[in-house]
């Protein structure tokens, strides 16, 4: 008994700060890619170097366009390696969740010169498609599915749609904000993701200073934090976890193949993303989100968080464009 | 490779080939790991069973669907002995228009779900298996075979119904099942577990894996190596640097190239700075199973040292992105390699306080103390490998027994207890920790300056290679065959998860419920890894 007391007094306090006071994060570390779209002149060796996908090229009439997916990248740096001009750069950003699978997404628009690289940057948006033109939005997605929407079969307008997630927001932050239960969700992740939701819990993070813990069963959940890409096994079994949660709720998808089915894709054991399946409030990427990350994701679902914009250089220019 | 220790070795091979070798049709040494020998499908059986009494293990049994190309199947049975250093690689064809082989399950029970898997993925028969029902996919799973080459993989099959899996019955007054998952409480992977209990001892458990299935090894024949290199990380999440080395070294055996000592020894420091943070994690985790949660508090504070020191040396936590085939993404600095040994010093002090209040528990002695207890020769009959067979007294580990890295530089001691229950799996992991660290230290200082990586030439058609890693579970196994356009035609994956969940059915057997969390975690098994 002794030990554990003197133990305890030699470790001190341990407990990060963030979010209250900024993340101390390696200088090493292997955030997120930015790129500079208008000076990079050459997207294919990126492209190319990618293992995931998640740039994607499209040459048509003398144009190119460049899809960059933050919600399919893995952040591995080969494209910044095999770029080599300095477009494309590593950077330590980590707070990359976002509340619309949309915002991972921006597509740059380049005149095609006849030596297959890329003249100026004429265009810059946002996406409402998948790279290689696959919809992730989408009931037809992956296959019949097990019936539940997940997406608006009509559009809202723009102003619409911001009036009616400022509501949902204040209400879910008024009803869970100040305290919240999470159950966490394997639905066919390689356990990377588990790993550090669970460092979420021990004392370097220690989520419970927050007002959050963990819970053992869905029916005292205010959240599912949901990874993997969602397999054909899981699929059913994420379908009656998500019913057994009572509403309101909130569901994130935590990791690249959450967001987008990841290295593994959609195949026949596989239906990608989680919100083929189930709708989803907030994306965290990352392979896997370190626990900042996660803190970060979790915090913006309940509105004690702010969005970020994507790494410098890679800003959405204009929004609206397409 | 070509390791200093390596050479003046028993070559037990070689001996039974001479007593043996009226069943092979051929017989090649491929390179200094892997033989390969071919049998006819009358002989396979005999063939194994005369392995087996010469001393020989069946590591893994899989398929390869060449009709396309050759008119057959091919069925491979991997064998390795404990007085060789090579692997036997057995390569059997089989009729394309009468898809059998002979199973040797019964006598092999380590190959049960393996031969299994094959009959799902192939099509092709296990004849005389004892249990030929479907493990790898589900019940209510079309009639599909998705690892033949006309399968498509992008098939989009009808979504999953329910279960219509029947459990073997209980019978008995007072027995009762309880199912557990696939979801638990816990942050753990999907899986399920049916107890048959009577009262608080379990009398069996039936387990029910594949819930992760995600087609990983048919994603592979998509890849390029490059590529591929990133989904062989994502196997199992907690192994992602062995598993990428692993198929980094099949890469380089079908290649025939051999990386610069440097990238070999920084791969093995990162090899053992893996096993450090899952072996103080689980020792945490284990505490915490019996309600000590001051210990784990201590243990993930040190698990996360190391993923800081993971951090600093690759960009990742988990040490993802910095093995490549050909060697390594990155080098290192003295300085970094400087500030490892620093911050190892600390864990090692750390870790001696964290052992000595383990250890200055009596109830936590008790709890684990003949828990969970795989005997011996269980273990040795359901072909064990990694942490959980060497608490069970099987004396195997890859870095010793077949040196890849920079093990053949140096030498360690490998742990095995005989008593095979928690308290054993227990100790198997703080052994290996010190070793690890000893391993760390005497690599870094041999870590001389020089390239971290060659650049492999572009790999024709039909090259075959074979990747073997001792990870922090145990064995695991990477093959491949090299196809058009620097694609993979095929990648063959054996985590030493898939071996060792027959062993927990046999582990928990007498144990109370309450004891079964601690029993699950001491062997820590990788749902993914076996899932693929």
């Amino acid at each position: 008994m002794f030990h554990i007391f003197q133990k305890s007094v030699q470790t001190g306090l341990v407990t990060i700060g963030y979010p209250q006071k900024p993340a101390q994060i390696s200088a090493q570390f292997r955030g997120a890619p930015a790129f500079d779209f208008s000076a990079w002149r050459d997207a294919r060796p990126a492209a190319e170097a990618c293992p995931t996908g998640a740039i994607q090229i499209h040459d048509f009439d003398a144009r190119r366009s460049v899809t960059v997916d933050y919600g399919l990248c893995n952040y591995c740096g080969e494209c910044a390696e095999a770029d080599g001009t300095g477009a494309v750069k590593i950077t330590q950003e980590f707070e990359l969740a976002v509340r619309q699978r949309n915002d991972l997404i921006v597509t740059a628009e380049y005149a095609l010169r006849p030596d297959g690289s890329q003249g100026e940057l004429v265009e810059m948006g946002r996406n409402e498609r998948g790279p290689g033109g696959r919809r992730y939005r989408s009931e037809s997605a992956g296959g019949p599915g097990l019936g539940i929407k997940t997406e608006e079969t009509t559009t809202p307008s723009v102003s619409e749609l911001e009036s009616l997630e400022r509501n949902v927001q204040q209400k879910i932050h008024r009803l869970l904000g100040r305290s919240l239960s999470i159950r966490e969700v394997d639905a066919g992740s390689c356990n990377g993701c588990e790993m550090e939701i669970g460092a979420l819990n021990n004392p370097i993070y220690d989520l419970e200073r927050l007002g959050i813990h963990f819970v053992a069963s869905p029916r005292h959940a205010d959240m599912l934090l949901v990874t993997g890409p969602v397999t054909r096994n899981m699929e059913l079994a994420l379908v009656k976890t998500w019913r057994a949660t009572p509403e309101p709720k909130i569901v994130i998808a935590s990791g690249s193949c959450a967001i987008s089915g990841g290295i593994f894709g959609v195949n026949y054991a596989t239906r990608g993303a989680v919100d083929a399946v189930i709708p989803v409030d907030v994306f965290i990427p990352g392979c896997p989100p370190r626990p900042h990350a996660l803190l970060h994701g979790i915090l913006l679902a309940l509105g004690r968080m702010e969005q970020r914009a994507l790494p410098q250089g890679a800003t959405v220019v204009n929004p609206q464009s397409c | 490779m070509s390791q200093p220790i390596a050479r003046n070795l028993p070559r037990s091979f070689d001996k039974i080939r001479t007593r043996c070798g009226d069943f092979f049709e051929s017989w090649i040494e491929a390179n200094e790991a892997e033989l390969h020998a071919a049998v006819a499908l009358s002989d396979l059986r005999p063939m194994v069973e005369r392995l087996v009494e010469n001393g020989c293990r069946l590591a893994c049994v899989f398929a390869e669907d060449r009709v396309a190309a050759q008119g057959f199947y091919l069925l491979y049975h991997l064998f390795d002995h404990p007085q060789d250093r090579r692997y036997l690689l057995v390569r059997t064809s089989i009729p394309a228009e009468n898809p059998r082989f002979p199973s040797v399950s019964a006598e092999l029970p380590s190959v049960n779900w393996q031969e299994r898997e094959i009959q799902d993925w192939f099509g092709i028969t296990a004849e005389g298996h004892p249990n030929p029902r479907r493990v790898a996919l589900h019940d209510n799973w079309p009639e599909i075979h998705p690892l033949r080459k006309d399968f498509p993989i992008d098939t989009v099959l009808p979504p999953f119904e329910g279960e219509q899996h029947v459990y073997r019955p209980t019978h008995g007054e007072g027995v009762f099942h309880i199912p557990v998952g696939p979801v638990h409480a816990g942050i753990i992977e999907p899986g399920h577990f049916n107890f048959a209990v009577a009262g608080e001892p379990i009398l069996y458990l039936q387990l029910r894996m594949f819930y992760t299935h995600k087609g990983i090894e048919k994603r592979f024949e998509q890849l390029p190596a490059r590529h591929a290199v990133y989904l062989a990380e994502s196997i199992s999440g907690d192994s992602s640097f062995s598993h990428g080395t692993a198929f980094c070294m099949a890469i380089e055996a079908a290649a025939g190239v051999e990386i610069p000592a440097r990238a070999r020894r920084m791969r093995t420091i990162l090899l053992e700075l893996e096993r450090l943070y899952n072996h103080v994690g689980d020792i945490g985790a284990i505490a915490t199973d019996v309600g000590f949660g001051v210990a784990n508090a201590h243990a993930s504070r040190l698990r996360e040292l190391i993923l800081g020191v993971n951090e600093e040396l690759t960009g990742s936590r988990l040490l993802r992105g910095v093995v490549c085939p050909g060697g390594v993404r990155r080098d290192w600095t003295e300085q970094q390699i400087i500030d490892c040994r620093v911050a190892l010093q600390r864990f090692e002090s750390d870790f001696a306080d964290l052992m000595r209040i383990i250890n200055g528990s009596d109830s936590t002695r008790d709890r684990l103390d003949r828990t969970g207890t795989l005997h011996p020769d269980q273990a040795s009959d359901l072909g064990i490998v990694g942490v959980a067979g060497r608490a069970s007294g099987i004396n195997r580990d890859l870095r010793r027994d077949h040196p890849y890295a920079a093990y053949g530089e140096i030498s360690f001691q490998v742990p095995v207890y005989q008593e095979g229950d928690v308290l054993a799996r227990l100790r198997v992991r703080v052994d290996e920790v010190g070793q690890s660290l000893a391993i760390i230290r005497e690599i870094a200082a041999r870590l001389a300056p020089g390239p971290t990586r060659i650049a492999l030439p572009p790999l024709p058609p039909d090259r075959i290679g074979l990747g073997a890693v001792e990870g922090w579970r145990g064995e695991i196994l990477h093959w491949i065959r090299t196809g058009a356009d620097g694609r993979l035609e095929r990648c063959k994956i054996k985590d030493p998860s898939l071996s060792n969940w027959p062993a927990m059915v046999e582990a928990v057997k007498g144990n109370i419920v309450p004891d079964f969390p601690v029993i699950n975690k001491s062997f820590n098994l990788s749902y993914s890894g076996t899932d693929r």
